[in-house]
């Protein structure tokens, strides 16, 4: 777009004062156009976009795989092969334990489960920078975007979740009542996630390099977050002081990832969780939820803008 | 010229809107070696570039009005729909609208892999149609864009289409709803010459059921022949407010001249 046209014309009909037009829209109760709505509005508004969100997450999910010739087979073979890969390099090859019983287990299912916030995060970066035409062509809360990405991400994480039964069921893990756990744990990691991703919306639409960034963060907090071993066994090794390693702990990735495998694998045990996990980890998701939708709302109508 | 009886429905009380560019493109994104060439030649540059598009128009609009836009490319036409339809961020001055203005436009929310079946469902959705509506309206839709005439192409994925077939499906699931306040941005220039007639036949019930009609065209017979009003923006000012008839000829006028201003010649020679 250029501007660097200078009016030839003179102005043929000045505008009208300022104040005439405000008390004449005031006096025919006009609203301002692209204003804010109140939180309770705004909550409401989005829930009438719900079935908006679920499409648009299931037309991103399907268009991903719909150039390939196997088409949606893609969704399943993906987590496969990725869970495929890890055996064969931590199983076979390295023979890698950490000190874990049930080490490939342990691995896969800290990676998918790390996966699904990583990614739901990553997406939040490009939710409003990588949609601005959507933005500013159609009228509806912009938290409906990240909202949407972030349930792609859980989409995509039950497709892994059903590779990840398979995988278990090779290595011995069958299904008993304690993996109905595994449902309560994702909803607050999905909670948390989400939360995450609305926050890093905003930042990312005032600030599109956040996204380049991201990996890098993302890459550290998943080596904090035991995704590939265990921080217990670090806490014995008396290698980190205390504090270190209860930060560690209980850092909300590493807290879901561990509640994941509780429900999961049997031999990992409660004593390998650390105390009131479930508060945490409730905690957690209500914090960053309530807070990144709150913070995302606060500069909803600024969104679109360069 | 407004008489006090008429109601408003639009009001621009003395808009300006900008935009800030990142490295010559939102999002930052962009060749590595052409980022190389900005960091090399350009590291003086601001980090961000101000584009004022809009600069203080006012205008009120009433029921009933069909109000066309004009101007030279890049004259912040668009920038303005958008403000009214609230998507724009305005950075000073306000905008006041009867009810929820809307964009006749819903290209954005399609994606070519997937069928025209399925985008006219998202394209209903994000326009904020529920699902019964779209179920009801499907049909509709569907026969309107004519693609079907042929063979069943609303089953295959979007990016098979012609390009012509593409604009008809867009036009028609935008147009499928009903608005308080109506924006075009030169939807009229697509598919042949039967379906333009037809999206004209569309325009005008549109035009019926809501209140005011914005229509953005650089076609000048467009906008005499279904606007009685018409505003003229020139580098983001309003020129000129009145008849469309006597707007246009004054803007046919000011593009005829030859002249120092040439708009194109910038843009071509980047």
């Amino acid at each position: 777009m250029t501007t660097t046209l200078a009016p030839a014309v003179p102005q043929q009909q000045a505008p009208p004062a300022a104040e005439d037009l405000a008390a004449l829209a005031r006096r025919h109760g006009l609203s301002v156009s692209g204003a804010r709505p109140s939180l309770p509005v705004y909550v409401r508004e989005l829930w009438s976009r719900r079935d908006f969100i679920t499409a648009f997450a299931t037309a991103r999910l399907t268009s991903q795989f719909s150039q390939a010739r196997l088409g949606q087979v893609w969704q399943v073979m993906t987590p496969l092969l990725n869970a495929a890969v890890y055996y064969l390099i931590f199983g076979i090859v390295m023979n890698a334990k950490n000190g874990v019983p049930d080490y490939v287990p342990f691995l896969i299912t800290g990676i998918f489960v790390w996966t699904f916030t990583a990614n739901t995060v990553q997406a939040g970066t490009r939710a409003i920078s990588g949609n601005l035409g959507l933005v500013r062509a159609l009228h509806f809360p912009r938290a409906s975007l990240p909202i949407s990405l972030a349930f792609q991400q859980l989409q995509q994480l039950l497709f892994s979740l059903a590779a990840l039964v398979v995988m278990l069921a090779c290595f011995g893990e069958f299904p008993t009542w304690s993996w109905l756990l595994a449902v309560p744990a994702l909803f607050l990691q999905s909670l948390f996630s989400t939360g995450v991703a609305l926050v890093l919306a905003r930042l990312a639409a005032r600030t599109p390099d956040i996204s380049q960034l991201m990996p890098f963060v993302l890459r550290t907090w998943m080596y904090a977050s035991g995704a590939m071993f265990s921080i217990q066994n670090l806490a014995g090794s008396g290698r980190f002081p205390e504090a270190v390693v209860i930060a560690l702990q209980y850092n909300p990735a590493a807290l879901y990832i561990d509640l994941m495998r509780f429900a999961l694998i049997r031999s990992f045990t409660a004593a390998q969780l650390p105390p009131h996990v479930w508060a945490l980890a409730a905690g957690w998701a209500v914090l960053a939820f309530a807070g990144g939708f709150i913070w995302f709302w606060k500069a909803e109508e600024t969104y679109g803008r360069g | 010229m407004a008489e006090p009886t008429r109601t408003p429905t639009v009001v621009a009380d003395g808009v300006h809107i900008t935009y800030t560019v990142h490295g010559g493109r939102p999002g930052g994104r962009g060749a590595a070696t052409a980022a190389l060439g900005r960091m090399l030649h350009r590291r003086k540059a601001p980090a961000g570039r101000e584009v004022h598009a809009v600069k203080g128009v006012s205008f009120v609009a009433y029921r009933g009005e069909a109000i066309g836009l004009i101007g030279s490319n890049g004259s912040g036409k668009s920038s303005l729909l958008k403000a009214v339809a609230g998507v724009q961020p305005v950075d000073r001055g306000r905008i006041y609208t009867h009810g929820q203005p809307s964009l006749l436009g819903v290209n954005a929310a399609l994606m070519s892999d997937l069928t025209g079946e399925r985008n006219v469902i998202l394209g209903g959705l994000a326009m904020g149609m529920s699902r019964t509506e779209i179920r009801e309206r499907y049909d509709g839709i569907v026969d309107f864009s004519g693609i079907n005439e042929k063979d069943d192409a609303i089953s295959r994925p979007m990016r098979t289409y012609s390009s012509g077939m593409g604009a008809r499906l867009r036009f028609s699931i935008a147009a499928a709803k009903s608005h308080d306040v109506l924006l075009i941005d030169e939807a009229l220039s697509t598919g042949d010459a039967r379906f333009r007639r037809r999206s004209q036949q569309r325009i005008d019930e549109l035009r019926a059921e809501a209140g005011t009609v914005f229509l953005v065209s650089h076609s000048n017979s467009t906008i005499t022949e279904t606007c009685e009003r018409a505003l003229w923006l020139e580098a983001g000012t309003l020129l000129m407010d009145g008849p469309a008839k006597e707007v246009v000829a004054a803007y046919e006028e000011f593009t005829a001249k030859p002249g120092p201003k040439k708009p194109n010649q910038r843009d071509i020679a980047v």
